[in-house]
């Protein structure tokens, strides 16, 4: 049995480790801490630690305006609030004045599962993909959200990160090292490229990945944590070594991994491609088994369209 | 309370702030002259007299800052930042040309001494609670003022700020509200009336005076008592004329961003030169 962390546990520890050794972390809440997980974070930090009621977009704000002060802030809401509801205020106070604010986003696309349609953000890698500078990214396992917070530490800008705040599956070493905006290779195959973001869609195309092989097909399997900058390097060798390429989200097809991947391709290598996503529709309410086989998004989804695919190869 | 002759002294130089930012505006023929007008007298008050800033070290962790949250008024704050020294008078006339230091809308990282990018209404008061929360954290003891359109309160954000500064209890904020009664589209009785502002902020645990915003003695006492605040944050209510002191412009609806030529600019200008010859005598 697979060794299963949840992921929020794993941020709030990670905050936690930081603020331990950096006393410019700061934490911003929009009365949500119950959902993100990161009270223990308040309780050791009370004085980093700054809740500002049901108001995303004054958070937001506040938030650059720490940061002008070398404060470095992390920023919760969920998906929908943080990117949907307060975008002009991260696009100007924070991205345009060049600061250097963490925003996260909570239960992204079908994660949302019984708050349903509102909370289900299907557009927020595109609507942040489209701020200029900014680094777009969702881990995919325990390992992955640690080293990829210590990053954004590290990393002097803005970010936004989709937080998975339940159970995943643990896929790498504890000792593995990640670059944000650099791909992980996590399985090599000839035939046809996964490259899938986040904890669902990796797992669920490893699971393709596993399918296939039984019938002789070979899959590489990409976890591109990073939408932004997208990973140019490994898309193109990906394209030249195994000819076709599916691309695995938990969002719309419209303007995130599929689309950053397209780009990529139309101006480079361009192979058979197909997108595994949400289709123009929007989100609904159920639990996560019904959501996944309701937006076309299992394991069994991606086996389909790479069949198809290698029909055009 | 300022001396007759420091009164003189801002009196003069509020002028020449005023003189400069209309030639500013009617170089390049266009621009917010409104608002840039009625927001000078607080401005010269803020840099001449209360605040510590130093155009030597513009970013100098420990100094007070201004948050123009109506950031549509930056080229009044371009002739103060530019009379103190913080980069050279001849910057003034390439005001929004291409590749300019001087935006219409505020740029910290453009301006020397532009203490936060303002310019999407509504923002400017929860940036500055960030800068006074971070403050806090280091024990810096400096104040951060802020000033906010009326037409701008109509944003909800204002509100949400409001609460917030009230709770964190930052009595080192300083905040204006510009109350010149013009938003864009018209008169705000007609457009979107904010009044009661005092009672407003009050109600939202805020220490709130109203003032004649022309007034520099009277504005000067209210800042005197906000800063002795120890727990609630400052509202001043900065009652002013949109336009005022440019004639043609004065309490005109259409004076949120006008168009007029030098030449034009040039004559008001020697009016107001004129009348500061008077204050002299």
């Amino acid at each position: 049995m697979t060794e299963q962390l949840e992921m929020r546990a794993i941020y709030n520890e990670t905050l936690i480790n930081l603020a331990e050794e950096d006393p410019r972390i700061v934490l911003l809440e929009a009365d949500l801490m119950r959902a993100t997980g990161t009270r223990t974070f308040a309780e050791k930090f009370p004085e980093h630690t700054f809740n500002v009621g049901v108001a995303e977009a004054n958070m937001v704000s506040i938030a650059a305006g720490l940061s002008t002060t070398g404060k470095i802030p992390y920023a919760n809401s969920f998906a929908t609030f943080a990117s949907r509801r307060v975008f002009d205020q991260f696009f100007i106070s924070a991205n345009y004045a060049h600061l250097n604010v963490k925003l996260v986003g909570s239960d992204p696309g079908i994660t949302a599962v019984l708050n349903g349609g509102t909370h289900m953000s299907f557009e927020d890698l595109g609507i942040m993909r489209t701020i200029p500078r900014l680094v777009v990214f969702e881990p995919s396992d325990p390992v992955s959200i640690r080293k990829l917070v210590q990053c954004t530490a590290r990393y002097e800008g803005c970010s936004y990160m989709r937080l998975h705040r339940g159970m995943a599956n643990v896929l790498y070493a504890e000792d593995e090292s990640f670059e944000l905006g650099k791909g992980k290779l996590l399985r090599t195959g000839k035939d046809i490229a996964l490259i899938a973001t986040g904890v669902v869609m990796v797992n669920e195309a490893l699971k393709a990945a596993e399918i296939l092989a039984n019938d002789g097909i070979a899959a590489s399997v990409v976890d591109m944590h990073t939408i932004k900058p997208i990973d140019r390097e490994l898309i193109i060798q990906l394209a030249g070594t195994c000819g076709a390429i599916v691309t695995c989200e938990n969002h719309q097809v419209t303007n995130g991994l599929g689309s950053a991947v397209a780009e990529v391709l139309v101006e480079t290598l361009s192979v058979p491609m197909a997108r595994i996503g949400v289709k123009d529709i929007f989100g609904e309410v159920g639990s996560l088994d019904y959501l996944i086989e309701r937006f076309e998004l299992t394991a069994a989804h991606i086996v389909s369209q790479a069949r198809q695919l290698l029909l055009r190869k | 309370m300022l001396s007759e002759q420091e009164l003189i002294r801002l009196k003069a130089k509020a002028n020449e702030i005023r003189i400069s930012t209309l030639d500013m505006i009617g170089f390049l023929g266009v621009g917010h002259v409104g608002g840039c007008m009625s927001i000078v007298e607080v401005l010269t008050l803020l840099y001449y007299r209360h605040m510590q800033v130093d155009p030597q070290d513009p970013r100098k962790r420990d100094r007070d800052q201004l948050v123009l949250s109506k950031g549509h008024a930056g080229p009044t704050l371009y002739s103060v930042l530019a009379d103190k020294g913080f980069f050279p008078k001849d910057w003034l006339h390439t005001l929004n040309k291409g590749g300019t230091c001087l935006p219409s809308h505020c740029d910290r990282n453009l301006t020397p001494g532009i203490d936060m990018t303002t310019g999407s209404l509504g923002q400017g008061l929860s940036a500055a609670i960030g800068i006074a929360l971070g403050n806090r954290l280091d024990d810096i003891d400096s104040t951060v003022y802020v000033i906010i359109g009326d037409g701008e309160s109509n944003e909800g954000q204002v509100w949400e700020a409001a609460q917030a500064a009230a709770q964190f209890r930052l009595n080192h904020i300083i905040a204006f509200t510009d109350s010149n009664r013009l938003q864009l589209d018209g008169f705000m009785q007609n457009v979107m009336n904010i009044e009661d502002l005092a009672a407003k902020w009050t109600s939202f645990g805020w220490s709130v005076q109203r003032v004649d915003g022309h007034d520099l003695q009277q504005m000067d006492h209210a800042i005197e008592l906000a800063k002795g605040e120890v727990i609630k944050p400052s509202m001043i209510i900065l009652d002013t004329i949109k336009g005022k002191g440019v004639d043609f412009a004065e309490n005109q609806p259409s004076n949120h961003n006008m168009k007029f030529d030098h030449a034009t600019a040039l004559q008001v200008i020697a009016k107001l030169q004129a009348e500061n010859g008077d204050n002299h005598d």
